[in-house]
């Protein structure tokens, strides 16, 4: 009998197998979601690029086969916004970690969205810097301990999707590792998306966060997500903060049209300067 | 390959160097840039944000320095020649991609226009002290180019010259212009297009993005072309992916530094003048070079044997005629607008054959024809 192929492997590079992360790791249960909505978008794969920054989630970029681009701590927005600009015809995707995109990369989140450039952004929010070895993270919710707040943290976290819609982005959602199918879905809406658009993905940390926390191997924090989450697409932005990781609200809480950015501009010189106005052209493949 | 007429502004004209920069770099065909204000550099950008929509160009105000200097490097993989501009304290923030473009070989230019630092320092007025953060601002070991411009004809000639190096040598060029000569006003004149050369990126659909040939400098691909590339700036094999072993870091990081040591010769670029029996050599560069000029006039009058030679490149640094310039004059003289940074680089390939006195100035003004005098008096005695 012939294999049957996975579908999802087309967009791996199994040549690069194993991968770093650790068992029970949430972020490769995002990526399968993620080759399986490039699939049922019907994209062309050739003119998917992905970018991200460092990190654990960082990695993904790596794994991939699209176009890639692993860039530096907190700046895949501002590469990605070179790639889109410069190439409209590139469907760009963000793929990084809670503390790479709002922390170090913070400033570029928040003008990305108010730019409102057409860049899906998919954050993997495993609340720590993994990576380094499970810092405090600008979303790690107050009282977890980690080893740098080895007491417990008692900053009040970032309520990404809260800030993401005061910023004007134009699709933001938030779901955990236990809802794939939703998941899957959010990123073919985003990808659907024109416009900047923002998943959050409430993922888990085994070997850092949530053994540090009493909280099990990457079964049990599935099982946690499964329990503690409330599907609420109206919730009141307010209520999205994590603290104390009482109850995650997952839904798509932002679907907005704004004008994009590239095309806006385009149009926008177009009309003020008429003829004087030359568009972006390419020859073999540099533009000239 | 030619320049494309549409983004060449052919004719006379009286601009200052920050506008001929920008000139240079669209007519060497930069279709992107992104900037962040900052004096003295910001009419750079300025202008190119008016020029941009009329040659097909792009340009994007960042809410950074460091947004804006990888802004840039996206779009140079997406298929675009692209530049930023700063100044001091933005050239700062930047190194972290001066030294990812370095390592990922991203072809891509940085305009400093220097002013005193350190820190905000003397904002807008000018100084020289960024020549060592030039090459050594970003950390690891890491290959650099960078020009200096001394006129507003030179912003526009050698700004076409650094994307042009950039594009030969796949590697970030620093453009290390200084106040004076970025808000300078004088004749430019800048050709037809067809007298302008272009180096045209190098491409090659069938090697992998990290094969150099013989040169050492591998071609490039773009995002959208079909071909799967990886970017990144962790240690990697010539397939672009991550490869974490001593052997591979020795490979690509030696690599590096070869492929422009190995051109070093033919990428050094400067003027001479009256070296051949001369008592003292004057090695300056930018407005200095201007200053001095006037110091090896004065010098001369006094019957003082005094030659010149005036840096464009400043790296990779024109080491073997400064060598033959050590063993040919008793004193060499390097005023510079800093506390003595390439006076360094001069003294130690002066290696003892010639004594090296170091002009300083702390920035915020240019020195005083006199006291340049003075040294090469001093030199020639």
């Amino acid at each position: 009998m012939a294999a049957v192929a996975n579908p999802v492997e087309q967009f791996l590079r199994s040549e690069r197998i194993p991968h770093i992360w650790c068992p029970g790791c949430g972020i490769g249960t995002t990526v399968n979601a993620f080759a399986r909505a490039v699939i049922d978008s019907g994209l062309d794969p050739l003119k998917v690029v992905v970018v991200s920054g460092i990190g654990c989630s960082g990695r993904v970029a790596g794994y991939v086969s699209f176009d890639s681009f692993h860039t530096t701590h907190g700046r895949a927005i501002p590469f990605a916004t070179g790639l889109k600009l410069a190439n409209p015809e590139l469907t760009v995707v963000v793929y990084s970690g809670d503390g790479d995109l709002s922390a170090i990369g913070g400033n570029h989140l928040i003008h990305s969205a108010r730019r409102n450039l057409d860049i899906k952004v998919i954050c993997v929010n495993n609340l720590v810097y993994a990576m380094t070895g499970g810092q405090s993270a600008p979303t790690t919710p107050e009282t977890a301990n980690t080893s740098t707040s080895p007491y417990g943290s008692f900053e009040p976290d970032l309520n990404l999707p809260k800030l993401l819609d005061a910023a004007g982005a134009s699709y933001v959602a938030r779901w955990t590792t236990y809802h794939v199918k939703q998941m899957e879905r959010a990123m073919l809406e985003l990808l659907r998306k024109k416009g900047f658009g923002f998943l959050e993905v409430v993922s888990q940390c085994p070997t850092l966060y949530q053994r540090r926390n009493g909280m099990g191997d990457g079964l049990e924090s599935v099982k946690f997500y499964k329990e503690h989450s409330k599907v609420k697409n109206d919730a009141c932005l307010d209520d999205l903060a994590m603290d104390k990781i009482g109850e995650i609200i997952c839904g798509r809480f932002v679907d907005r049209d704004r004008p994009e950015y590239g095309q806006t501009m385009r149009e926008f010189y177009q009309n003020k300067l008429g003829a004087k106005y030359r568009a972006p052209e390419f020859q073999d493949g540099v533009l000239v | 390959m030619k320049a494309a007429p549409h983004g060449v502004l052919t004719g006379v004209h009286f601009i200052n160097g920050d506008a001929a920069c920008c000139e240079g770099a669209i007519a060497a065909g930069a279709r992107f840039a992104a900037g962040y204000p900052i004096t003295p550099s910001t009419e750079i950008v300025e202008r190119y944000a008016a020029r941009a929509p009329q040659v097909g160009g792009t340009f994007i105000q960042m809410e950074d320095e460091l947004a804006a200097s990888i802004t840039l490097q996206g779009a140079v993989w997406a298929g675009a020649r692209a530049f930023t501009v700063t100044s001091g304290p933005g050239f700062s923030l930047m190194m972290e991609h001066i030294c990812y473009a370095a390592m990922t070989e991203t072809p891509c230019v940085f305009v400093d226009v220097q002013r005193a630092g350190p820190s905000t320092g003397l904002p807008t007025l000018p100084a020289q002290g960024d020549m060592m953060q030039a090459k050594w601002g970003s950390h690891g070991d890491y290959p650099i180019i960078a020009l200096c411009p001394n006129s507003p004809q030179e912003c526009f000639d050698l700004t076409i010259q650094a994307f042009n190096l950039a594009e030969k040598y796949r590697n970030p060029v620093m453009f290390m212009m200084d106040e004076c000569v970025g808000h300078m006003t004088e004749k430019v004149v800048i050709p037809e297009a067809d007298e302008i050369d272009i180096t045209p990126r190098r491409r090659s659909p069938d090697a992998q993005l990290f094969q150099p040939g013989e040169d050492l400098v591998p071609p490039m691909q773009h995002a959208g072309e079909g071909h799967g590339i990886h970017v990144t700036g962790l240690t990697h094999n010539e397939r672009g992916y991550p490869d974490l072993t001593i052997a591979s870091q020795d490979k690509l990081v030696r690599r590096l530094h070869d492929k422009i040591a190995l051109a070093a010769e033919e990428i050094a670029d400067w003027d001479e003048e009256d070296i051949e029996g001369a008592d003292v050599a004057v090695i300056s560069y930018g407005i200095t070079s201007r200053v001095a000029q006037r110091a090896i006039v004065m010098a001369r009058e006094k019957g003082l044997r005094v030659g010149r030679m005036r840096l464009i490149t400043v790296w990779p640094f024109p080491e073997r005629r400064v060598r033959e310039i050590a063993q040919k004059v008793r004193t060499i003289v390097v005023p510079e607008l800093n506390l003595g940074q390439i006076a360094l680089e001069v003294e130690r390939l002066a290696a003892g054959n010639a004594r090296v006195i170091s002009v300083t100035h702390a920035g915020g003004g240019v020195h005083r024809p006199e006291q340049i005098l003075q040294a090469i008096e001093e030199g020639a005695r």
